[in-house]
């Protein structure tokens, strides 16, 4: 079920069936072209898919924004080692709230999606990595798993192709780390999830030291229609080398917060202002998280732009795994940005000391400032610390709390100093009594 | 240890799902399937997964330390979590945490006497779009108001809370 009204100015592309009564039956999948990229997909080489998916400008969903089908033909062939076919729905981005759509309406379109993925690379095993939290998920996808058995598309000689794939569930157990692709294949092998030195990258080492394509649910979800209709038609829903549409997760001040699939490139302001019919009680915009709690913030005035990989990169921050949060003119930034580094300082799985120490220093900084014990110099010192943090860890978590902190504080500044007007205001001197 | 037929047959498919010498990654999904039905990781659980995955009790434990989910004492029959990430905060998320802290007399992991109710600040749950969100066990409950929050747990004290998804 979809829990906002959808939005005519959608683009409907990967959750066209969301709507539909009994959206996660294999028979409403089938009666809508469901399993047709498959059978498409057993009569072409994988170079032939690995081109389609390269003509599609399909970009990773879970954040980096990678190009899929590139990141598929790094997968070395004929090594002798088994392959696998990871999905990554560990969706834990603050902000992100897609996967648990697609998984929920359509978890047929990402079976296929992962089952082209395991025919190019001849892998014979899959698994789908649900967070712990999303557990009613992992009925609806197990339902699915064993409908596509009974229909022959999973199992044994899938299609008369001699070629066999089974597909599993796996489950995490609470931790945004293992969001990250090496410490999910290190949470896959039982352990804890930290992440791992890359190189060399999953494509070549990953799930059980064997080669692996590890895809977020969106990408893989929105294989199927490229194969089906085409790459080149599928780039053309998008920008220049950011092909497609994709579920933008708007979550904040708006009249009406929801997921909706938007062509890459749609613009920020018409989506706030014309999909979410705009700041709710009419207020003024202040500020947008354009891509998850991870990507540096933008101020309003920095907002007309469109929203694609390579349009946010440009404005300094990130389209990440394409979590929006909108805020109003009377949102605290201080407080978001504590809020911020709560977070990460709770999620650092400690293997880094930048990360694990820095997260924490900003998060104990943060909070005295918040309380009204902050200094001058503590402005400068968050800059400083997070700068330090930035590129010195094994993953990406260390710069993800990094970036937005130093972003709100250079954008924000303002708002920091008068936090210390704030604080000096409140420190009253009791009147002393005169007899 | 013996689980319910459900939870059996599911260990077994978990213990196939991995390749040959790989039981070790049923580690996670055991400990949370077995504490769905226990109400906890208890000492027995770990040495239970354990054995049957074949590492020792001391890998059980590491990873239960990891994952923020897995509990070593048991939670309130019904687990409260209610999120103040960014996008519930925008939205009242602290608020509601707040009323829920003083409304339930709670503290962060605390229970209340009789067992039935704990409560949990939350980090991002996937309901961002619906927010402010909590979680009651698995349920989620979304565009949750103080009022809505109240309701909620009069239908637990009740026992007239069921499984409708909102």
């Amino acid at each position: 079920m979809r829990y906002n009204e959808p939005s005519p100015l959608e683009v409907r592309v990967i959750s066209q069936r969301f709507d539909l009564p009994n959206p996660a039956s294999i028979d409403t999948y089938l009666a809508n072209e469901g399993y047709i990229a498959i059978k498409k997909a057993v009569a072409m080489t994988p170079e032939a898919i690995i081109e389609e998916l390269k003509a599609s400008s399909l970009r990773g969903r879970g954040g980096a924004g990678f190009p899929t089908g590139m990141k598929w033909s790094f997968v070395p062939r004929n090594t002798g080692k088994p392959t696998y076919v990871i999905c990554n729905s560990d969706e834990s981005e603050p902000g992100t709230c897609k996967d648990r759509l697609l998984m929920e309406n359509d978890p047929h379109q990402l079976i296929e999606g992962m089952l082209i993925a395991g025919w190019t690379i001849r892998s014979n095993k899959g698994y789908i990595f649900v967070r712990g939290e999303y557990r009613y998920l992992i009925d609806i996808v197990e339902k699915a798993i064993s409908e596509a058995y009974e229909r022959g598309y999973l199992g044994k000689n899938i299609l008369g192709s001699g070629w066999d794939f089974d597909l599993y569930t796996h489950t995490g157990a609470g931790a945004y780390e293992c969001g990250e692709e090496s410490a999910l294949l290190e949470s896959l092998e039982g352990k804890r999830g930290v992440p791992r030195l890359k190189p060399p990258f999953p494509a070549v080492v990953g799930a059980f030291q064997s080669p692996t394509i590890l895809n977020n649910c969106e990408t893989f979800s929105s294989i199927p229609v490229i194969l089906r209709t085409g790459g080149g038609w599928y780039a053309s829903l998008g920008t220049p080398r950011n092909g497609g549409t994709r579920l933008m997760c708007v979550s904040g001040h708006v009249n009406r917060p929801g997921v909706y699939e938007l062509p890459m490139g749609f613009p920020i302001m018409r989506l706030i202002n014309e999909v979410c019919g705009g700041i709710r009680g009419g207020k003024k915009l202040k500020a947008v998280i354009p891509g998850g709690s991870s990507s540096p913030v933008l101020r309003a005035d920095e907002c007309d732009i469109p929203l694609d990989f390579d349009s946010l990169a440009k404005a300094k921050t990130m389209a990440g795994s394409g979590g929006l949060v909108v805020l109003d003119e009377d949102t605290d930034i201080v407080a978001v940005a504590l809020r911020t580094i709560k977070f990460y300082a709770h999620e650092s799985c400690g293997w880094c000391i930048p990360c694990r120490e820095g997260t924490n220093w900003l998060k104990r900084i943060l909070t005295r400032f918040h309380e009204g014990g902050g200094t001058q110099d503590d402005i400068g010192l968050i800059a400083e610390l997070s700068a330090n943090m930035l590129g010195r860890t094994f993953c990406a978590l260390g710069d993800a709390a990094a970036m937005p902190t130093a972003a709100f504080v250079a954008k924000f500044r303002d708002e920091f100093e008068a936090y210390l007007q704030k604080s000096r205001s409140t420190v009253s001197v009791p009147e002393l009594a005169v007899v | 240890m013996t689980f319910s037929p459900a939870l059996e047959a599911r260990f077994a498919k978990l213990l196939n799902s991995y390749p040959p010498g790989r039981t070790r990654s049923a580690v996670v999904p055991m400990l949370l399937y077995g504490q769905d039905e226990l109400g906890y990781v208890s000492q027995e659980l770990v040495e239970e997964v354990a054995r049957r995955c074949g590492v020792t009790t001391l890998q059980v434990d590491e990873v239960i330390g990891y994952y923020s989910m897995l509990h070593r004492k048991p939670l309130g029959k019904y687990h409260v979590q209610v999120c103040t990430n960014i996008a519930c905060q925008a939205v009242g998320g602290e608020e509601l945490y707040e009323h829920a802290c003083r409304t339930l007399r709670l503290g962060n992991k605390d229970t209340t006497l009789d067992g039935l109710i704990s409560l949990e600040e939350v980090e991002c749950m996937g309901a961002c779009s619906w927010a402010p969100a909590i979680q009651i066990n698995y349920d989620f409950h979304h565009f949750v108001t103080p009022e809505r929050f109240d309701r909620l747990i009069q239908a637990l004290r009740d026992g007239t809370y069921g499984r409708k998804a909102s």
